[in-house]
């Protein structure tokens, strides 16, 4: 049987909204490598000719949707990975002898950690479009919101999923540098993929965040190199499978 | 007839194939402040964590407030508060949103909540703090909002694992008076372990004394304690003592038994303050030089003695070996 309890979700989304108020330090501190990749790399190949851009699109306004994708792609993973936290300080146990289904649990988690980095997401548009980047309309940034909440449903997952399997903190800089780093640097947020040499671009093909920043791109700037829907199934499914293996997994882990 | 709060048959875990708890048979009647005593490493958390269904029992079951704690864990989980042995508290958020965030899980509504909430800061004179972060509270403080938290959802049996570890005199005082007022106010069944047999002693109507992993005693604190009669009065000697000298002070009237240990003899004896004086007499007499005399009415501590061979402080370096590794993880956990 399964059953979910609202008030136990809602629980643990205002305490992670709570949370993200209250540690801004910590807000700011996730939001600076973003935001340094943006103004440094913005200004810096800003005026160069980067090939496979298409004519007309400025580097700007390429790298913007990228920087979203990539603040998603943290702090998503991060927020999933907070679990080891609560392990670490004894609050999972709080969350886990309440009479509340496992799955609850994992939607909650999931509302909040998915909340926290779409709003980290859109802080970053700002000084985007403070660099020159123009979005075409509403029902344009209401795509573009869809695809933030669909990369950060896929992440925060992922995340969930590996902190479920992992017994405590020594797993937690293995998962940022070995999967993090290269799933970012693999999704086409600095360069078109189609830059890379062709077994890289294979790889890059297994990405989902290559979708998510291709999504981005195409509702922001009108830009991409898959049609839209393929990227918006691609999400939608891996959205769907991740929150399954995490829930999953959870469901499977000890407390102790 | 209603069913025993808690009822164990068989309870058994085991780690790795290490047997941290052994077969425990266990009932407690509802509305009890029950006790389980026994030094680190016995096996009380271990049984804690089964009954409140965090940890699955290798072998035999138990029913908390008649349910099964292996296939109604739910229901389990609805009937029970838990204070675990290790802080679970989110300490970025306040006292109050810490109390609010536990009622949402167990579905209470705004007015419930802030109804019962203001109730058991009362409770535990924490009403002052409650907008504190729990990062600024004090060890005790913290504590003492954890059995609050545990109590708000009005569970029947609340379970309360060393509820005083680590805290100093005075605020262990406190702890004590709060759980007694909630056992009498609220009527909630508490079972709690503890290494302090003074606590037992002081808050439980009955006591399981617990060593690696099995229920050697289980009585009322009193009735335990009969079991040792006498008093127990301690001489320190100089040097070691011949068969002839503790053959001289057993032959005293009065004295019931007497343990030699070193330069340590340990007399049972009936009405001891008036047979002191005899006794020290005697010992002079057959040659012993007294270093000092203490006297004490027998206490859990003699129970424990009584039943294992050893004393619960050596027990627990006993067992130290075993426990390193548990707690060089607990104590990164108290950051
Ligand atoms: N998760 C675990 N894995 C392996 N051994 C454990 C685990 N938890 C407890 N133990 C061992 O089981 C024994 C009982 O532990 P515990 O129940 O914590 O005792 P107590 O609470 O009475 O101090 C100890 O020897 C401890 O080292
Ligand atoms: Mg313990």
């Amino acid at each position: 049987m399964i059953s979910i309890n609202i008030y136990a979700i809602y629980s643990l989304w205002l305490r992670e909204m709570i949370r993200f108020f209250r540690l801004k330090s910590r807000v700011v501190g996730s939001l600076a490598p973003p935001f340094f990749f943006l103004a440094f790399l913005g200004f810096g190949f800003g005026s160069a000719v980067m090939p496979a851009i298409p004519e007309g699109v400025g580097y700007v306004s390429f790298l913007a949707p990228g920087i979203i994708g990539m603040t998603l792609l943290f702090s998503s993973t991060f927020g999933g990975l907070s679990m080891l936290w609560d392990r670490e300080f004894g609050f999972l146990r709080e969350i886990m002898v309440a009479p509340v289904s496992r799955l609850s649990i994992v939607i909650g988690r999931t509302a909040g950690g998915v909340t926290t980095a779409v709003m980290q997401g859109l802080i970053i548009l700002v000084p985007g479009l403070a660099m020159g980047l123009q979005i075409p309309g509403l029902p344009a940034f209401l795509l573009a919101l869809v695809f933030m909440l669909l990369i950060a449903t896929t992440f925060n997952s992922l995340g969930l999923a590996f902190a479920s399997r992992m017994k405590d903190m020594s797993g937690f800089s293995l998962i940022m540098n070995f999967m993090v780093f290269p799933v970012f640097l693999l999704s086409g947020a600095l360069f078109p993929i189609s830059n890379l040499p062709g077994w890289l671009q294979t790889l890059a093909l297994f990405n989902p965040l290559t979708y998510g920043v291709d999504g981005l791109r195409g509702s922001l700037i009108g830009v991409s190199s898959f049609p839209l829907a393929l990227d918006l199934l691609i999400l939608a499914g891996s959205s769907v499978a991740a929150l399954s293996l995490g829930a999953y997994l959870f469901e499977k882990s000890d407390v102790e | 007839m209603d069913a025993p709060a808690i009822a164990a048959r068989g309870l058994t875990m085991r780690f790795n194939g290490f047997l941290a708890v052994d077969g425990v048979d266990l009932e407690i009647e509802r509305g009890e402040l029950f006790g389980l005593l026994g030094p680190n490493g016995a096996g009380k958390s271990t049984i804690i964590k089964m009954l409140t269904t965090m940890l699955r029992p290798s072998a035999g079951s138990a029913r908390v407030w008649g349910y099964d704690i292996k296939r109604e864990r739910d229901a389990v989980r609805n009937s029970i508060g838990v204070v675990f042995q290790d802080p679970s508290v989110d300490s970025q958020l306040s006292g109050r949103e810490n109390l609010d965030f536990h009622g949402r899980m167990y579905g209470m509504d705004r007015k419930t909540r802030a109804d019962r909430i203001a109730e058991v800061l009362e409770l535990v004179d924490l009403t002052e703090k409650a907008d504190v972060l729990m990062e600024d509270y004090s060890g005790g403080m913290q504590r003492r909002l954890e059995i609050a938290r545990g109590l708000m959802h009005h569970p029947a049996v609340l379970f309360l694992d060393e509820p005083t570890l680590g805290l100093d005199a005075q605020t262990r005082r406190y702890i004590w008076r709060y759980i007694e007022r909630m056992n009498e106010e609220e009527g909630v069944t508490v079972v709690l372990t503890t290494h302090y047999m003074e606590e037992a002693d002081h808050l439980c109507e009955r006591v399981a004394i617990i060593d690696q992993g099995r229920i050697v005693a289980l009585d009322s604190p009193e009735r335990l304690k009969d079991l040792i009669g006498a008093d127990i009065v301690t001489l320190e000697v100089d040097d070691s003592v011949t068969d002839e000298q503790v053959g001289a002070l057993s032959d005293l009237e009065g004295v019931e038994a007497v343990d030699r240990a070193g330069s340590t003899l340990r007399l049972s004896v009936d009405r001891s303050e008036a047979r002191i004086p005899e006794i020290v007499l005697a010992a002079s007499r057959a040659g012993l030089l007294i270093r000092s005399v203490t006297m004490h009415e027998p206490t859990l501590e003699d129970v424990f003695l009584k039943f294992t061979g050893k004393k619960i402080r050596e027990a627990e370096s006993a067992g130290a070996g075993r426990m390193a590794a548990v707690q060089s993880r607990m104590r990164t956990r108290r950051h």
